[in-house]
Order: structure tokens, then C-alpha cells, then sequence
């Protein structure tokens, strides 16, 4: 009986069983940030312990740091500090940290592959729940907390329970203007936000394959969404194209043979699932959120829930979520008015999202009603977006261009909504006041949705708004 | 080992209803600016215990009756969202020491066993009657017996599950696994060799 990547990486990295029925597991690579660090730094100190794998982890700055100016110090105190204490820890322990302005800072699931440290049959782990993300090369990366993070720091392994593996296939075509937002929204919309638990989704089928790396990663990044505690793809010749050529990707022989090495890790061609979905492609349409969680989504053509429609506790939810985006049952979600255009972060935040929008968006303009920013989820996509003079397409239509970081995608740092303002964003998460403002609204959509909304004032079909029509 | 086994856990109850509270409410992402956890209790739930202004809203955990649970109950996928530890530690620094609820997200309850927070998973009919025991009388005391995998309240025992691996955990004592991962030096650096990561 084969075996798929989730057992092939798994057997590869257990180390042994712990008296708790867990397995101790090694991390083949640790990521950090400034969110979720710090804590476990001084956990480590307070237990006179130290790194035990400095080469194996690597630190970025992304949550806090504001997107207009870097100066520092940093005008919050506290995010100063954060930064502070983050650079102090690493040069301590022989970290390498990706710090502000040294060409490779960025969001942390941005800069990993970006720069080749995530490779495929690898154990990734870092302090966030996106570490998903790095599962589109074919890894096991999960999201961990500060504790967790303190047990890598000290030991570069985790007690780990295994998971069951759902293998989704996704099948056929996508349409002009369907993306892998909507690929991923589409299936969260179908299993639910808890339907992963204690699951690895293993994405694949004809539109996975067709997939590029970036559009892989955009699909992995929200598998957290769908309760998953990791997605991945498996590794295949998009994945070793991408890799070439990487900063810390090696060359000559020694990429053939770990090229080699890293399509042995895919799933065999009898490999076995503990369960399987399989989702049509002329399923899927532009999809958007309506509510205050990413499964409340519907496509672009239809319409909020009717109350009579849901039952029990689901219709206190569905009656709290529409009270809380002020929407009215049963209204059309086309054509809701918005405030704020959001392009940016781990999920859409990568040069093809910003090539693809641009595009679209030469010489139009936003709407005056709309306050639109685009935000580079790294130093490098900046610089290659710059190369292509997208900012300035991005300019001349009105979004204003920023510097790295997570941005409005979480209310750390000053991008944020203001009141009830209500943001069309290519972010993966609508919770009540994640954006920064108690009281504050999101539509989750793919960038190039956010571009329509964002020219045309109000939540808008891009297939209509920049006549896209047919296949992809 | 990590201390102290953790077998029985009694107090009063508070009830915070509905289904997939995520760890942005728990602990709004605001308050995520700190390089220790030590000020995070007066945090917890904050936007929905306080107006923009600071004012009460009212919540239940802010009331009188409710004050010094020890329990916190709620509904399915508890603790969605987010990887942040902010929010068991914000839980109990608050000082709740277990939560009961219909189903866990999966980073946040590994994020409670490791601090010792149990994670009870009780039926939607066990967590109704529970939450009406309390409202009646809110000083009824949840006593929770890891071992026996049950609820006594207000003389009534009701039958609860949790994963498997956190009970043995926390009734062993290994709940924070430090002590025994650290225990394999020899064989983490064979596996590091093996792996080419050394
Ligand atoms: S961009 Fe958003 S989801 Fe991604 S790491 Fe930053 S805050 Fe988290």
C-alpha cells in the first residue's frame, strides 16, 4: 500500500513516541516573528535554556510594522519594543532575522518561499496559524503557540498528535476571473470552518495542478479557515521550476539530486485517504463573505441568507452576522457599498497578485468613495513590482502603494478601519473587528475582486467590470 | 516533569454563548503588543465587555454573580481563528481554569493543555442544562473529574470526553511536554544528521 506526503514526511521526521500517546517530531524549519516570539525568548531564559537549532530558524518583522513609514523608533511604544526585543533575542541566540530594510523582510509565509528556505518534504512550524501556507510545496507546516514555540526554540521538535488526511480533489476548469481565492473560499463554503479539524487537506485534481506556485500558496494559506490544521499540494514540476534558482535553494548536482529527493515526498499513486471530497471547477464562481466568518460566503450572483432558510443556533448566527455587516436577508451582495480596498497579505499579497490586478486596472480609476491601499507582502515582491512599474499603475488608478507588512490584514499596526467602515479585502479573515475597528466590516474576495469593488464603489462581479469572459 | 498532575478542577461557572468564538474576540488583536503574557487577564473578551469609550457593556463575565468563575462554558469550535497563545493565556490569567464546549479548534487546545487548561467537550443538551444550573444559581460549583471523564453540578453528573492524549497528559503531568522533548538530545541530533539539517 502506498503512502501519501502526510505519512511520507511524517515517518521521515518522528523521532519517538512520548509517554502522553504523542510523538515527538522534528521541525525541519522554524519561522518567527514578533507576535509570537518575544513571550517564548523570555520563557526560554527564565528556564536557563537556549536555541538549540539556530541555523534552522529564521525571524521576520510583519504584524506590527507600519506600511508608510519604518522610522524608528517605530511611533508605538509598544510595537518598538516588540521589534526590539525580537532583534535583541535573535543576534543572541545566532538568529538570522530579515529586519526592516535588509532587502528580505516581509510577511513571514511571504519571505519563506520567496527565498527557497521552505523546500518540499520539510516540517515547517512558526508562531501563526498561516504557517498552512507553506504546505503548497509539499510540506507538513503548521501554525503553533508561544509555548509551542518555546519547545521548538529549545528542543527543534514538537509533541505532535497525528492527523487523518482529506484529499480534495478539484476538478475541471476555472472560468475567466475565478482565482484561487475563490477555489479556496468555495471550499471552505462547502466543508465549513470546522470541517478540517483534526484533518490535513491534501489539495489536488486537474485545477490544483494547473495552479501556479503563488496561486498553490493562496490556496494552502486559508486551509486554517476551513479548520484544517494544515493543507498541502504535492510536490511536482511547477514546484521544482520554482524553486531553482532561489537564494537558498542549492545549485548544479545538488538541486537535481534534492529535486529528486523532493518528488519522492509526493503521495503515491495508491496512497491512502481517510476521506476524499471532490469539488467541479463550474462549481466555483467569484466568491465573496457576508458574514463575520470565512465559510459565510456565497458566489458573487447570489444572495444573502434568508432567516427562514437556517434553523436553531444557526439562525442566532446567521441573524448576528447580517446585524453585524447591516445587511438585510436576502439582499443581492452585489452592489454593497464600500469603503476601503484592500490588496495585500500572505495570502494575496505576492507579485502575481499584483501583476494580475494590475493588468485589469491601467487607466482606471477608484472610486472617490473608496480609500484603496496595496500593500507588498515582502522587501523583494516591492522591488519586483517596482522593476515592473506596477506601483505606478497602482498609483495613477488611486490605491496608494505602501511598504511591506501585514497591514490592514489585522488590526496591529496603524492600517486599520475606522467605525463601520466596510473593506473589500484580499485577506483570508472577516471575524468581528479584525480589522482593527470593534465595530468595523469585511468582505473577503480574490485581489482581483477588490480591484472591481474598488473602482466601482461597491461590491462588483470582476468578470463584468473588466469584461473578462470564458475560460482562464 | 512539569509539575503537578492535574486530575480535578471545581468552581463556579460562567456561561459565554455561541458557536465559533474565535481568538480575535478572546483577545483582540490589539492587545497582542506585549513581550510578556503577565497583563493579559483584564483583557479577555474585551470588545464585548467594554465600549470603545471603556464603558461596560454588561457582559456576563463582568457579572456580579458571575465573578471568580472558574469554568467557562460555550458552544462549538471554541478558540477558531487565530494560533495566538494570547488567548488561553488571557483565559487564565483572567483565572478560568477549564473551558467546556462542544468541539475545540485544534491550535487552541493544544495551546491550553500545554498551560493546563483543560478542554472539556460536553453535548449541546449537557452544555444547555449546565448553563441553566448556573444561571438559577450561579454559585452552583462544576466539579470536573478528569479522570472519570465527568461533570458533577448541582448534584447531577454528566458525562464528558476530551482528547485522549491531553487527558492522559494533564492526569501524568507531561501537559507541558518541555521536560520530556529536551530528554532526547541523542536522538534529535541523529534525526537532525539523518535529515541533512544538522
Ligand atoms: S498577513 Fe494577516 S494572516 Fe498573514 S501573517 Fe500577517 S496578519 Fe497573519
Amino acid at each position: 500500500m502506498g503512502k501519501n506526503l502526510y505519512q511520507k514526511v511524517w515517518d521521515d521526521h518522528v523521532i519517538r513516541k512520548l509517554d502522553s500517546g504523542q510523538y515527538q517530531v522534528f521541525m525541519a524549519l522554524h519561522l518567527i516573528h514578533e507576535v509570537t516570539s518575544p513571550q517564548a525568548f523570555g520563557m526560554l531564559r527564565d528556564k536557563g535554556l537556549n536555541v538549540a537549532y539556530p541555523n534552522r530558524t529564521f525571524a521576520t518583522v510583519d504584524h506590527i510594522i507600519p506600511t508608510d513609514t519604518q522610522a524608528r523608533p517605530l511611533a508605538d511604544e509598544m510595537a518598538e519594543k516588540m521589534l526590539q526585543v525580537l532583534g535583541e533575542a535573535t543576534a543572541e541566540h545566532g538568529i538570522e532575522f530579515f529586519a526592516p530594510q535588509s532587502g528580505a523582510q516581509g510577511i513571514v509565509h511571504v519571505v519563506g518561499p520567496e527565498l527557497g528556505l521552505t523546500q518540499p518534504g520539510m516540517t515547517i512550524c512558526c508562531g501563526d496559524s498561516h504557517t498552512a501556507t507553506h504546505g503548497a510545496f509539499g510540506t507538513i507546516a503548521l501554525g503553533i503557540g508561544t509555548s509551542q514555540v518555546r519547545d521548538v526554540l529549545a528542543s527543534q521538535t514538537l509533541a505532535m498528535d497525528p492527523l487523518k488526511v482529506r484529499r480534495i480533489r478539484v476538478e475541471g476548469k476555472l472560468g475567466q476571473g475565478v482565482t484561487a481565492k475563490d477555489v479556496i473560499l468555495h471550499i471552505i463554503r462547502v466543508l465549513g470552518v470546522n470541517g478540517g479539524v483534526g484533518h490535513a487537506y491534501e489539495y489536488s485534481g486537474s485545477v490544483i495542478e494547473a495552479m501556479s506556485m503563488e496561486e498553490r500558496m493562496t490556496v494552502c494559506n486559508m486551509s486554517i479557515e476551513g479548520g484544517a490544521r494544515c493543507g498541502y499540494i504535492n510536490p511536482d514540476d511547477v514546484t521544482i521550476e520554482f524553486l531553482r534558482g532561489k537564494e537558498r535553494v542549492p545549485t548544479g548536482a545538488e538541486f537535481d539530486a534534492a529535486a529528486e529527493k523532493w518528488r519522492s515526498y509526493a503521495s503515491d499513486p495508491d496512497a491512502e485517504f481517510d476521506d476524499e471530497v471532490l469539488i467541479d471547477a463550474d462549481d466555483i464562481k467569484p466568491t465573496v463573505t457576508w458574514g463575520v466568518t470565512p465559510g459565510q460566503a456565497i458566489n458573487i450572483e447570489e444572495r444573502v441568507p434568508k432567516l427562514e432558510d437556517v434553523e436553531g443556533l444557526e439562525k442566532n448566527l446567521v441573524t448576528d452576522a447580517l446585524n453585524y455587516m447591516k445587511l438585510q436577508p436576502d439582499q443581492g451582495i452585489k452592489g454593497t457599498p464600500i469603503d476601503v480596498a484592500f490588496i495585500g497579505s500572505c495570502t494575496n499579497g505576492r507579485l502575481s497578485d499584483f501583476q494580475r490586478v494590475a493588468e485589469l486596472i491601467a487607466g482606471r480609476k477608484v472610486s472617490d468613495a473608496v480609500r484603496a491601499i496595496a500593500v507588498p507582502g515582502s522587501e523583494k515582491v516591492d522591488r519586483e513590482a517596482r522593476a515592473l512599474r506596477l506601483n505606478e499603475i497602482f498609483e495613477a488608478a488611486g490605491f496608494e502603494w505602501r511598504m511591506p507588512g501585514c497591514s490592514m490584514c489585522l488590526a496591529m499596526n496603524p492600517d486599520k478601519l475606522v467605525g463601520d467602515e466596510i473593506c473589500a479585502s484580499s485577506s483570508n479573515r472577516n471575524f468581528i473587528g479584525r480589522q482593527g475597528s470593534p465595530t468595523g466590516r469585511t468582505i473577503l474576495m480574490s485581489p482581483i475582486m477588490v480591484a472591481a469593488a474598488a473602482i466601482e464603489g461597491k461590491v462588483s462581479d470582476a468578470r463584468e467590470v473588466f469584461s473578462l469572459k470564458g475560460e482562464e | 516533569m512539569a509539575g503537578e498532575s492535574i486530575s480535578r478542577i471545581s468552581g463556579k461557572g460562567v456561561y459565554v454563548q455561541g458557536n465559533d468564538i474565535d481568538t480575535d474576540r478572546i483577545i483582540p488583536a490589539r492587545f497582542l503588543k506585549c513581550v510578556t503574557f503577565d497583563e493579559l487577564g483584564p483583557s479577555l473578551f474585551h470588545d464585548e465587555r467594554f465600549t470603545e469609550s471603556g464603558e461596560s457593556k454588561n457582559h456576563v463575565l463582568d457579572a456580579p454573580q458571575h465573578r471568580g468563575a472558574a469554568v467557562l462554558i460555550s458552544d462549538d469550535n471554541f478558540g477558531c481563528g487565530s494560533s495566538r497563545e494570547h488567548a488561553p493565556q488571557a483565559i487564565q490569567k483572567f483565572g478560568l481554569k477549564a473551558v467546556i464546549a462542544g468541539s475545540f479548534a485544534e491550535i487552541f487546545h493544544g495551546n491550553c493543555t500545554t498551560l493546563g487548561i483543560p478542554c472539556v467537550i460536553a453535548s449541546d443538551e449537557d452544555r444547555k442544562e449546565l448553563s441553566k444550573i448556573i444561571e438559577n444559581d450561579p454559585e452552583a460549583s462544576l466539579d470536573i473529574d478528569i479522570e472519570k471523564r465527568e461533570i458533577v453540578c448541582a448534584n447531577k453528573v454528566f458525562q464528558v470526553s476530551m482528547k485522549e492524549s491531553a487527558r492522559e497528559a494533564f492526569l501524568a503531568a507531561t501537559f507541558d511536554p518541555l521536560d520530556e522533548l529536551l530528554g532526547a538530545t541523542e536522538e534529535i541530533k541523529a534525526a537532525a544528521e539523518r535529515l541533512g539539517y544538522a
